[in-house]
């Protein structure tokens, strides 16, 4: 006897299975406010350092350095995770065991990969660039090392589960993942409904994490192997090329997971609904290509790295964001002009997202050329680009997602929100545009002791991070004191 | 140069977005046609697309044109061999005049360290990575007098911030 046919769009949860998922998903989403958190507040701790308002210890300063990079990344990899799977199971039939075991082995890690920062001294930067994890001139042991890098492993062991169940999911409900990425529709004449927006963005997040957890694995599985034996070596070039690969890939990912927040929340303040076109699907699958090939932008001050392939880093930088950046932010804008809409702190959190995203690409891109990144590579003006795109973009997106899940269970917006809204998107402009006049003034990055003439823009940078600090501090509180609700 | 058209590039355009955005924001509480809004979308999305393919193409193509890999130079009149070290800089100092052609090849002994030179105004001019394994050339010709200081840009542990060098550029040709 065969099941009756069920169309695409529909939906496959039951009122149960969505309160058991909603759950699951309020825990995760709390876990993402609470770390959000504490890492700004460690963000703020070492630029108030480098102003001088007090003084951290390199070796704690470094090991907090490391400790907020490597967080910033895995929770924001949770926090999106939490916004597709909520989005995702309306329209495909996940396992919320693999959620929970994600989870697991996320909680796992952290504990290895803290113990292994503040107890074994750890200080390598997140991006356990080999062959510095085995090389601390004795400040951190080998067996510290090793401790970080199975906790970064153990994390990422969870979410290729996460993303395996993602894909197994998605290519059982629409056969194959052409058709999830809307081939037919993008590049044949099918006139059926695409996939939703949700299911494209969650396909393409799904399809570029794999491989790229998979050779983080591999270049964590190196390094360890180094770190206890130090005659086994890895060309250095290599090394650089694959955690540059997996590093990219991975947080380009959150975006595109936390975007899903937009996607189906903002139509429900705009009263147009999100919609599948033929520029959108093209936006995307091009987008995935392009993600996977960009990453050489890391190295184009490695001379020693093939010219073509920084000549090609350097032409997707210019192209691999733009595609769905455009496709999304034109779209965001026509579908909220003048749609009547009410703004709320979760809807206008939603929106700024996209322009904190946009906003962010163009230093970036600037960034991405060869010639201009000869005196940019590593100064502040990394960090000011990356902060504006991933915390008033991606960051920007969970915390809509998590006021949506609030005030989904009746919470209203007060004057404290919406000031704590302010805070965060006009502090977070400024703490961030401070990091770019200080990278224009060819400040270094990860300097844990500044030089005098530095420290007047360290000084105004640690009071915009103490606004954005106390912004997301009423954020944070008000999704926790209504989380039991929403798992209710 | 580039710092300043890398702030003058984000600034303005960085800007143009936030008004965009700020006016779509303020007249959103008003309501239109969603048709209409859909066909000004679409029309503005394929302007953004042209708009961005006639500013991307020459911009990408008149940059690479500026990149620092040149192999093909002249031979140099000076040549300096710097190797990175936790955490200290070992740099060959022969004399440099302002105009001559200066290699600096740049390696590393234990770790990746960052090349960074920066002068008198403490303002970076140039850099690579220090690779171990790997020899980084960056081919310079100073023009102005002065002592240059080399700091660390790539993260190499604790004492990361310490790493200072120098060069030191004289007047006239040696």
């Amino acid at each position: 006897m065969t099941a009756p046919a069920r169309a695409l769009d529909a939906p496959v949860v039951t009122a149960s299975t969505e309160s058991q998922a909603r759950g699951v998903v309020a825990l995760y989403a709390g876990i993402t406010a609470l770390v959000f958190a504490l890492l700004m507040v460690f963000g703020l701790l070492m630029r108030a350092s480098q102003a001088g308002v007090f003084t951290l210890p390199p070796d704690r300063f470094y090991q907090i350095l490391t400790a907020h990079g490597i967080g910033m990344v895995a929770i924001s990899g949770l926090g999106g995770a939490a916004v597709m799977w909520y989005f995702l199971s309306r329209y495909v039939a996940l396992s919320r065991g693999i959620l929970i075991a994600n989870l697991v082995f996320f909680l796992l890690g952290v504990v290895l990969v803290l113990g292994a920062i503040f107890i074994g001294g750890f200080a390598a930067g997140w991006t356990f660039l080999y062959p510095l994890p085995a090389r601390s001139v004795g400040t951190w042991s080998a067996a510290a090392a090793a401790t970080y890098l199975v906790g970064v492993v153990l994390v990422g062991v969870g979410f290729l589960l996460l993303f395996l169940d993602t894909t197994r999911a998605i290519i059982s409900k629409y056969g194959s993942l052409g058709k999830a990425l809307g081939w037919p529709q993008a590049f044949g004449n099918s006139t059926a409904d695409p996939p939703p927006p949700t299911v494209v963005a969650s396909t393409v997040a799904s399809i570029i994490n794999i491989p790229a957890i998979a050779v983080g694995a591999v270049i964590l599985t190196l390094s360890l192997v180094n770190a206890l034996a130090p005659g086994f070596a890895v060309n250095a070039l290599l090394a650089k090329n694959l955690i540059y690969f997996f590093g990219h890939v991975f947080i380009n990912s959150t975006i595109y997971m936390s975007v899903i927040a937009v996607y189906e929340i903002l139509p429900q303040y705009t009263g147009r609904p999100w919609k599948s076109s033929k520029p959108f699907l093209l936006a995307w699958n091009a987008t995935m290509l392009m993600v996977l090939a960009v990453y050489p932008h890391h190295l184009f001050m490695d001379y020693a790295n093939p010219t073509w392939a920084n000549v090609l880093g350097q032409i997707l930088s210019y192209t691999s964001g733009l595609p769905v950046l455009a496709v999304t932010a034109v779209a965001t804008l026509g579908y909220v002009n003048r749609s009547g809409i009410k703004w709320s702190v979760t809807a206008a959190l939603l929106f700024v997202s996209i322009l904190g995203w946009s906003v962010g690409v163009i230093p970036a891109i600037v960034d991405g050329t060869i010639a201009i990144n000869r005196v940019m590579h590593n100064t502040l003006w990394v960090p000011g680009h990356f902060h504006i795109y991933l915390m008033l973009g991606m960051v920007a997106m969970q915390f809509g997602f998590m006021y949506y899940l609030a005030s989904s269970r009746g919470a209203a917006d007060t004057a404290l929100d919406r000031a704590a809204f302010w805070m965060f998107v006009l502090g977070g402009l400024a703490f961030a545009t401070v990091f770019l006049a200080s990278g224009a003034m060819s400040i270094p990055r990860r300097w844990a002791v500044h030089l005098a003439p530095w420290i007047g823009l360290d000084r105004l940078g640690a009071f915009f991070a103490l606004i954005v600090v106390a912004g997301v501090v009423v954020f944070v509180t008000k999704f926790l004191t209504r989380a039991r609700s929403i798992s209710a | 140069m580039e710092q300043r058209i890398a702030v003058l590039v984000s600034l303005v355009l960085g800007v143009l977005l936030i008004g965009v955005f700020a006016y779509v924001a303020r007249t959103a509480s008003a309501t239109g046609n969603a048709e209409a809004m859909a066909a000004s979308s679409a029309r503005w999305r394929r302007t953004a697309f042209v708009g961005l393919l006639l500013v991307f193409i020459p911009a990408i193509g008149f940059s690479l044109t500026k990149m620092p890999y040149s192999s093909g130079d002249a031979p140099a009149d000076v040549v300096v061999e710097a190797t990175g070290n936790q955490w200290a800089w070992k740099i060959s100092a022969p004399p440099i005049a302002v105009g001559q052609r200066v290699e600096i090849r740049v390696t590393a002994a234990d770790v990746n360290h960052g090349f960074g030179v920066y002068d008198g105004k403490n303002r970076l001019i140039t850099q690579t990575q220090a690779m171990p394994g790997y020899t980084n050339v960056i081919r310079h010709t100073f023009t102005e007098v002065g002592t240059y200081r080399i700091l660390c840009l790539e993260y190499c542990g604790l004492g990361h911030h310490t790493m200072f060098g120098e060069l030191v550029v004289t007047g006239g040709a040696q």
